[in-house]
């Protein structure tokens, strides 16, 4: 075995979960803050994308100002869920908020279709998705140089969204209500205003995610496939951790690669998307609320 | 769409419903089942509205068809293939005549009516998809995979290699990656390449990407490790921007990639940016909108303001105009029944079969329609629905396609035979008894 080569597969798959984690630290954000598993997140990443992309393209906008731009519009976005999709929810079984977020998805797909078009786009952010040439000369090992910044994008993420939670009042705020939406309110937590935040705040992670994956792949209707690939790194790092969703991407990226190139050839290939599928399963059997996830004790 | 809505529902308000057979007679159906929203859209949409684009020219400039108007309904499918049979049902009889013929833009909506389409006498046009041993018209008579087929396209691409290497005899030896979209579509080809491997001497490695193959680090990682001299990819979708931005990185020149036509659109490069400059595509329709079918579009269609597109800049892609090829390959059908059971006649289904039966699309034909060097020319028969046009190659310099090469034939004493056993075997399992194609000229 090629040991440099082992670790180029291995360095890849690490680079690749990160990408990975960056979705499903959004599905985290909503789940920990509101117990509701966003189906939508992959479409609210296909939105913020196309929105970003075609105010450069159509309005001209330079892409420091189209940044704030899509912003206020992802904000706008969860604002309106909460008034509409999620606030005559409240107190209703998971089951129905996770089937509204589930319609969510189709409006959402809908809408970008509709008010952006359903041409792909190519989307430049200025980082060269290239090998570093000093590296593949010194080691022999092609990285990226856009796979580190994403990388080092989503270090500032999880750490900003860490003290969030855990420091500040909205963060705390926000757990409770994901604890028990009626105890919460018993306690005058602001509910509508919590779910508002918290919806606008996930729109602003699959802002980041959109731009990088489609700085990568192209910004179309593709990106609303990446959720996919965030549902087993929540099930390994735990739907309630944002550290959870970076290590369980990472765990995910490098087993799904190397299980690919070394046990893929055995069975015809493309093993990698079911792949994952069985390490998290595997995680599930072992530790069933994750790595990182709650563990839940009910009394009877 | 809300065109051709009108105009039925204004012939059928006129008509009182029930319609005379006058007021009824000068219109041929045609089915318009494509895709306009979904991941696959831009590819669906171009092609959509090249066709009616220029079934909209026809009726424009030339009254239909020898005085028959031509009209349509569209039909969402999405590219599911549940939607697409339920496209066909609900459209297989509309007009005077029922569905002149269907174009099902899916391979998977093409394997749900084969069996289907001759029961309702519904000629299937799968131009450039679809199953490819269906060009044996004897055993499929309703099925017309025109121009060329996938077995052919790959023979006319391990051409296309041979003369980049500079001879057939320089494949020897040589090592080629074929970069498959993990799927029934992807897999076609594999039988045919292996035929040529041992044709030729060449070495082939298979790589699957799972599907929709928006990650591709680790397949492209073992493409540099085994370094191969040319890289096939038979991709779709977002598989492709993907591939080209994953060699880029890999530090695979894109130049040695050649892919197959649903990865050779302005949709595939775009997106993947400075990543997709070099990269190579067969192609059975030229991009460009210099030639003067596409002119006259423009002239009678988008001059008057009846074009099916918003963004004009998508004229002349390559997506609209391979929708103009699906139109021209279908009222040159209509147009040759004409000729045979009644000009300026509806035509039934079973009709225009006979006339894709009997189609010859040759170079003066080709000038006739203002599409000399558009696409190629190719002859259908009874026992041959796919009719051996050529391929050609074009290459992605970072702006438009580049044309770099002439239509390059394909192998058809390899492919055809493997085509008959293979329509042989499904008639078997069908039990299905082939035409005799002699009793029927």
């Amino acid at each position: 075995m090629n040991v440099g080569f082992l670790f180029e597969v291995l360095i890849g798959g690490l680079l690749a979960g990160v990408m990975y984690a960056l979705v499903a630290i959004g599905f985290v954000l909503i789940y920990k803050a509101s117990g509701v598993f966003n189906f939508a997140q992959g479409a609210m990443v296909f939105f913020a994308a196309l929105t970003f992309v075609q105010l450069v393209k159509m309005f001209g906008l330079p892409m420091w100002l189209a940044f704030p731009a899509t912003l206020l519009v992802m904000v706008a976005v969860g604002v309106a869920t909460e008034r509409f999709v999620l606030r005559p929810l409240v107190n209703q079984p998971p089951i129905t908020l996770f089937m509204a977020t589930i319609g969510l998805t189709f409006v959402l797909e809908g809408l970008a279709q509709l008010v952006w078009g359903s041409q792909p786009h190519g989307l430049e952010l200025g980082i060269e998705d290239v090998p570093m040439e000093w590296l593949s000369q010194a080691a022999g090992i092609n990285v990226s140089q856009f796979d580190l910044a994403a990388a080092a994008i989503a270090g500032v993420l999880v750490a900003v969204l860490a003290v969030f939670f855990q420091y500040t009042r909205i963060g705390r705020a926000l757990r409770a209500v994901a604890d028990d939406h009626q105890a919460a309110l018993s306690v005058g937590i602001p509910l509508k205003h919590i779910w508002a935040i918290v919806w606008a705040v996930a729109g602003f992670i699959a802002l980041v995610a959109g731009l990088l994956w489609g700085a990568r792949n192209g910004v179309g209707f593709s990106l609303t496939f990446i959720a996919l690939k965030a549902l087993p790194v929540l099930l390994i790092g735990g739907f309630e951790s944002v550290l959870g969703a970076i290590v369980g991407g990472l765990i995910i990226g490098a087993s799904e690669k190397l299980a690919e190139v070394y046990i893929g050839p055995y069975f015809g290939g493309g093993i990698e998307l079911w792949f994952a599928y069985v390490v998290a399963l595997l995680f599930l059997l072992v530790r069933p609320e994750g790595l990182f996830g709650e563990k839940h004790i009910d009394r009877v | 769409m809300k065109r051709s809505m009108l105009a039925l529902a204004l012939a059928a308000a006129a008509t009182g419903f029930s319609g005379t057979a006058a007021a009824q007679a000068k219109e041929q159906f045609i089915p318009a089942a494509f895709y306009w929203v979904g991941p696959f859209a831009p590819g669906g949409s171009g092609i959509a509205a090249g066709f009616l684009d220029y079934l909209t020219l026809l009726n424009e400039r030339d009254g239909g068809i020898n005085g028959v108007k031509l009209t349509w309904e569209k039909c969402e499918t999405e590219y599911i293939t549940s939607r697409g049979v339920e496209c066909y049902e609900r459209l297989k009889k509309r007009g005077p005549t029922g569905a002149s013929l269907f174009h099902p833009l899916s391979t998977g909506i093409t394997y749900a009516l084969i069996d289907r389409a001759p029961i309702d006498k519904v000629p299937l046009i799968t131009l450039g998809y679809g199953r490819t041993d269906a060009s044996d018209g004897r055993v499929f008579p309703y099925v017309f995979p025109l121009i060329t087929n996938y077995w052919s396209q790959n023979t006319a691409k391990i051409r296309f290699i041979g003369q980049r290497e500079g001879g057939m005899d320089k494949l020897r030896g040589k090592h080629i990656v074929n970069l498959y979209h993990d799927s029934a579509y992807g897999k076609e080809t594999l039988p045919v390449l292996e035929k040529q491997a041992e044709m030729y001497g060449f070495k082939v490695t298979n790589i699957a990407v799972p599907s929709p193959g928006n990650e591709q680090s680790a397949q492209w990682l073992q493409i540099r490790q085994l370094k191969p001299d040319w890289v096939i990819l038979r991709g779709w979708g977002v598989m492709n921007p993907t591939a080209l931005k994953a060699a880029a990185r890999a530090g695979f020149p894109r130049d040695r990639i050649v892919g197959v036509w649903w990865s050779g659109s302005e949709e595939d490069v775009i997106p993947a940016g400075d990543a997709a400059k070099g990269f190579i595509a067969a192609g059975f329709n030229a991009a460009g909108d210099k030639f003067p079918v596409i002119q006259e579009i423009r002239k009678h269609v988008y001059g008057k303001g009846k074009g099916e597109l918003e963004d004009k800049s998508r004229i002349g892609t390559i997506y609209y105009n391979r929708g103009v090829i699906f139109a021209i390959v279908s009222t040159e059908a209509i147009r040759k029944a004409q000729e045979r059971f009644g000009k300026g006649q509806p035509m039934t289904g079973e009709q225009v079969r006979w006339g894709l039966e009997n189609l010859n699309i040759d170079e003066a034909t080709l000038k006739r329609l203002g599409a000399s060097g558009f696409m190629p020319t190719f002859r259908i028969t009874c026992e041959d629905h796919e009719g051996g046009g050529g391929v050609r190659f074009q290459q992605w310099d970072g702006k438009q396609w580049k044309i770099i090469s002439d239509w390059i034939p394909t192998d058809q004493k390899l492919v055809r035979p493997m085509i008959e056993a293979s329509a042989m075997q499904y008639a078997k399992e069908k039990n299905i008894t082939p035409r005799d194609c002699a009793k029927e000229k």
